[in-house]
């Protein structure tokens, strides 16, 4: 470490100057993508591959809303023949399907990939090679999915895919088998991911910033990741399992010849209830920042935070059969599942109360994340008191697989996460992007979707009440039940109206936004806000050291920085896991087209794998070629060995 | 306005008054909940605060928000037991078995409901389909099985759902309290046609239900009329007999719903259409048109034989 070196070159003597621009010219060498087209594919630029994981993300998310428009079309009123059953029962499978696996987890994930380097001080995500091939597994299997269902093959048996309706029996032809491999891929992905952000987490974190010391948001990428490395698998052994019931005849789900079809409902939500805190805790992580930010306050309770998020973490495991209560789970089992699941209260309520205890101690600036946040707490309360009564037995039995759940599980995700998602889209877009949102669109954009939110989704609780199941493609008129829904088709619209406000306002920032400074919000915190808008390639020209937790609100003038890293070749500084100080420095690979080649290999894999299974041994040896290559040690004349000691 | 009731809010049996105990509790609990935090969150973002002086008034010292915010978490972990509480008696009393005064094993099939009464007489046994009639103020034993995929038996009236899983036998207690006719739907998605697989419950007074028993487990009357028995030769010649049973005749098919009194039951096709002639007939010369994916098959019968069926049809009662 070394006297600070000021980041901006003009404030420099000329001497000093023109060592600052070298060194910046340097780094852009080293960690910039190739040009052109083959350079954009060859990326394994955390920032790259993530904007493109959120970009895609969002498109999946387009989709998915598209096709809830047309379910919504249908169910506007009774008897209507707009839309049949064939086609109803794949558009709210590929819905779920879309929104819980390509949309929700992805982009979460993807938004760590992204932000995470930058709000630790790094230069990448550690394994960058591994994200790009993560990445691209993810982007074929969502295109399989969607080539898929444009084929009328998109899966019909719903996002849960319960077994036997899902087995071979009762589903010939090869929609099942679409959805057990796009599950495959993205669970690939997912674990990848997971992998990822834990590594960089715990061993690339800029000197000083220890355990105690990371944002909250790192924390709970840290929870979600660890959650998914703990969830994942188990919906992967379980769509392999129903893939091999489909394609070689075993019997796992099979009653008759000694399976069990309840093995897959609970291998499913061992995995299906940890995906909703997946979901929902990088969601707790945008409000913490975003509440900081603009009250200008630390948020209140740090210990109390962390201990929640890692708390929601582990009880999220412990849920599962409440998904499960209708079938004939012995009695004591429920109610410790009734127990679990009220628990879970808990620490979402701490949270809660230390927020409004932060923003209490501050003053608000009403921007566009803010609104978005507050959104977040009136709406995401009324899907939190409706899960504790869900979690009751009795009550469960009346409104399980109806409308109710439908609202329950909307104000849960949407107001639990995709309001905090949209706020941190206007909070980090200028950093993406360098380019601000205009604030008066966005504020169109909240109050349309705050609306249409509400009018699509609450009136489903009375629907639920009033005995309407999930899932139908219609209902008869006699059943009263019209109105209510031509309510909440008039929300969809609303919503619908606010994702084009949103959309209008990117291409208008794009074309002409104002110009984001590195910190346009003035006081943000942590790291990301430290670095110019958007980030060069290398993120940081001097890895920072932090001497709190809100690292810039305590920089002083003669801030340290980390010095020694090679700038001609991409090094990373790794330092230790608890305490953060400098360990050794790390050569990380350089871009190459492997990962892409390995991606495509595992996709032919994949996809040839639900017609045949020699497709496997084939396969192997397909992507085996790939990943040998992308291993290859090529050391250049001259390297030091890949990593070393700090001098 | 149908003659019939959906609703968890109508409760018509003691079971479901229950739930909907339970239902009112958390309902006054939630709101209250949501108020005062609301409440709380929009006085700390819109508290007036025009200078600094102003900011730090009313904003209590770190202790103090830790003794609040420690309050309430305690507040939060006593509703929540007042919460498993309630709701731990509400499962103990819906779970409370005495002995059964009819049991009947319903069979869910895509996309039909076939009910099974039981009798110590095996010829007194009753099979019918998706119109389950219990007498009114007495305990009703559901067996629950499904012969294909998963589906769930659900009337939010009388009790709360019960999932039937091929090869695992479940169970449901149903009572009524007041006569009268309550709707029900598979809740468990199963397939295409899961939207149309309804059922009703009609709470008979003891004595009605009786009549109706015995009435059900009567043999089919055998034609007066050469209309009639024109009607029911169509039938045995026609693919019908290939999955219908109608008891005194030679047809004993199972595949389909027992037809030996079709004519008494409410609607057709599981709840898709009113039971009347004309949508009867429909339903036989084209279900896919009413029903797409449904496993009735549509049949062309010449209009003469179509009324002679139907004729014969109406019949039985």
């Amino acid at each position: 470490m070394s006297a600070p070196i000021t980041a901006d070159p003009a404030a420099a003597e000329p001497e000093a100057r023109a060592s600052v621009r070298e060194l910046h010219e340097t780094l852009e060498r080293t960690w910039s993508d190739r040009p052109g087209l083959l350079g954009w594919l060859m990326s394994v630029d955390h920032k790259s591959l993530g904007k493109r994981y959120v970009i895609t993300a969002f498109v999946f998310f387009l989709l998915g809303g598209i096709e809830a428009a047309m379910m919504r079309m249908q169910l506007a009123r009774p008897e209507s023949r707009l839309i049949g059953p064939d086609l109803y029962n794949q558009l709210f499978t590929t819905h779920g399907t879309t929104m819980m696996f390509l949309f929700a987890v992805p982009v979460m994930v993807a938004m760590g990939l992204y932000l995470v380097p930058l709000m630790i001080g790094s230069r990448d995500v550690a394994f960058p090679r591994l994200n790009a091939y993560g990445y691209y597994t993810y982007l074929i299997g969502g295109l399989f999915l969607y080539t898929a269902f444009f084929l009328n093959t998109g899966p019909d048996a719903g996002w849960f895919a319960y077994t036997p309706l899902s087995g071979p029996e009762f589903a010939p032809g090869k929609r099942v088998d679409v959805w057990a491999q796009t599950i495959t891929f993205t669970e690939i992905s997912a674990i990848i991911g997971a992998i990822e952000l834990i590594v960089t987490i715990f061993k690339q974190r800029a000197p000083g910033m220890s355990l105690n010391r990371m944002p909250l948001l790192v924390w709970s990428m840290l929870v979600m990741a660890f959650m998914i490395l703990f969830a994942m698998p188990w919906v992967a052994v379980d769509s392999q399992f129903l893939a091999m019931d489909r394609l070689i005849g075993t019997h796992f789900f099979n009653q008759a010849e000694g399976g069990d079809a309840l093995l897959w409902q609970h291998l499913f939500w061992f995995f299906g209830h940890p995906e909703v805190y997946i979901i929902f805790i990088p969601a707790l992580g945008y409000v913490s920042t975003i509440i900081a930010t603009f009250t200008r306050r630390e948020i209140f309770g740090y210990p109390a935070m962390v201990l929640s998020l890692v708390a929601t973490g582990f009880l999220g495991f412990g849920l599962w059969v409440h998904h499960m209560f209708a079938t004939n789970i012995p009695q004591l089992g429920e109610s410790f599942f009734t127990a679990a699941s009220a628990m879970i209260a808990i620490p979402t309520g701490i949270q809660f109360f230390c927020w409004i205890a932060t923003i209490w101690g501050g003053r608000p600036r009403f921007t566009t994340p803010f609104l978005f946040i507050l959104g977040f707490m009136v709406t995401f309360l009324i899907g939190g008191l409706s899960g504790v009564m869900v979690a009751s037995v009795p009550f469960d039995l009346q409104v399980h697989d109806t409308f109710f759940i439908v609202a329950h599980l909307h104000y849960v995700l949407i107001g639990g996460a995709v309001f905090p998602l949209w706020g941190a889209f206007y909070y980090w877009f200028p950093k993406l992007t360098g380019r601000m949102l205009s604030e008066r669109l966005g504020r169109w954009n909240f109050a349309l979707f705050f609306i249409g939110m509400n009018v699509t989704f609450f009136p489903m609780h009375l629907l639920g009440l009033a005995g309407m199941p999930r899932r139908v493609y219609t209902y008869l008129a006699e059943t009263g039940w019209g109105t209510l829904n031509l309510v909440a088709t008039v929300g969809g619209v609303t919503i619908a109206a606010s994702v084009l406000v949103f959309l209008y306002n990117v291409a208008r920032s794009l074309a002409n936004g104002e110009v984001a400074s590195s910190d346009p919000w003035e006081a943000s915190s942590t790291l990301e806000w430290a670095t110019t808008s958007p980030p060069p390639a290398y993120n940081f020209a001097h890895l920072p050291v932090v001497q709190g937790r809100y690292p810039l609100w305590s920089r002083t003038v003669d801030e340290p920085v980390v010095t020694g890293l090679r700038t001609d070749q991409r090094q990373l500084l790794i330092t230790t896991l608890l305490d953060a100080t400098p360990d050794h420095r790390h050569r990380t690979p350089d871009p190459t087209l492997w990962p892409l080649v390995a991606a495509v290999a595992t996709g032919v894999t994949f996809i040839a794998l639900i017609f045949t299974p020699w497709a496997l041994v084939v396969g192997a040896a397909l992507v085996a070629g790939p990943l040998i290559a992308w291993g290859w040690p090529k050391p250049k004349p001259g390297d030091p060995i890949v990593t070393e000691g700090v001098r | 306005m149908p003659d019939w009731l959906q609703s968890v809010l109508q409760p018509a049996g003691p079971q479901a008054e229950r739930v909907h105990a339970l239902w009112n509790f958390m309902l006054a609990v939630s709101v209250i909940v949501y108020v005062v935090v609301v409440g709380v969150l929009l006085l700390a973002t819109f508290r007036p605060r025009h200078s600094e002086a102003e900011l730090a008034e009313g904003a209590p010292g770190e202790r103090g928000v830790t003794r609040l915010v420690s309050l309430a978490t305690a507040v939060t972990v006593l509703t929540l037991f007042a919460f498993l509480l309630f709701d731990f008696s509400t499962g103990r009393a819906l779970t409370s078995s005495v002995k059964p005064a009819v049991s009947i094993e319903v069979t869910g099939h895509q996309w039909w409901w076939e009910a099974t009464y039981y009798h110590d007489i095996p010829n007194k046994r009753v099979t019918t389909a998706n119109e389950i009639h219990i007498p009114v103020g007495r305990p009703v034993l559901l067996r629950l099985n499904s012969q294909d995929v998963i589906h769930s038996f659900w009337a939010p009236d009388l009790n709360g759902k019960r999932d039937l899983i091929p090869g695992k036998e479940s169970s449901l207690w149903l009572e009524a309290d007041t006569p009268g006719v309550y709707r029900g739907q598979c809740a468990e998605f199963c397939g295409y046609q899961h939207a149309k697989m309804a059922f009703l419950i009609v709470a008979d007074r003891p004595a009605d239900f009786q009549r109706w028993y015995a009435a059900q487990a009567d043999t089919a009357k055998t034609p007066t009329d050469s209309l009639t028995s024109r009607g029911l030769e169509v039938f045995l010649t026609s693919p019908c007999v290939m999955c219908h049973t109608i008891h005194g005749t030679p047809a004993g098919a199972t595949l389909g719903p027992d037809l030996t009194h079709v004519a008494s039951r409410r609607y057709i096709g599981a709840g898709a259409l009113p039971n009347t002639r004309g949508n009867l007939a429909g339903w036989i010369l084209d279900a896919q048109g009413i029903k797409p994916g449904a496993h009735m098959p549509p049949n062309s019968l010449s209009p003469a034989d179509l009324q002679a069926l139907l004729a014969y049809l109406g019949t039985l009662k």
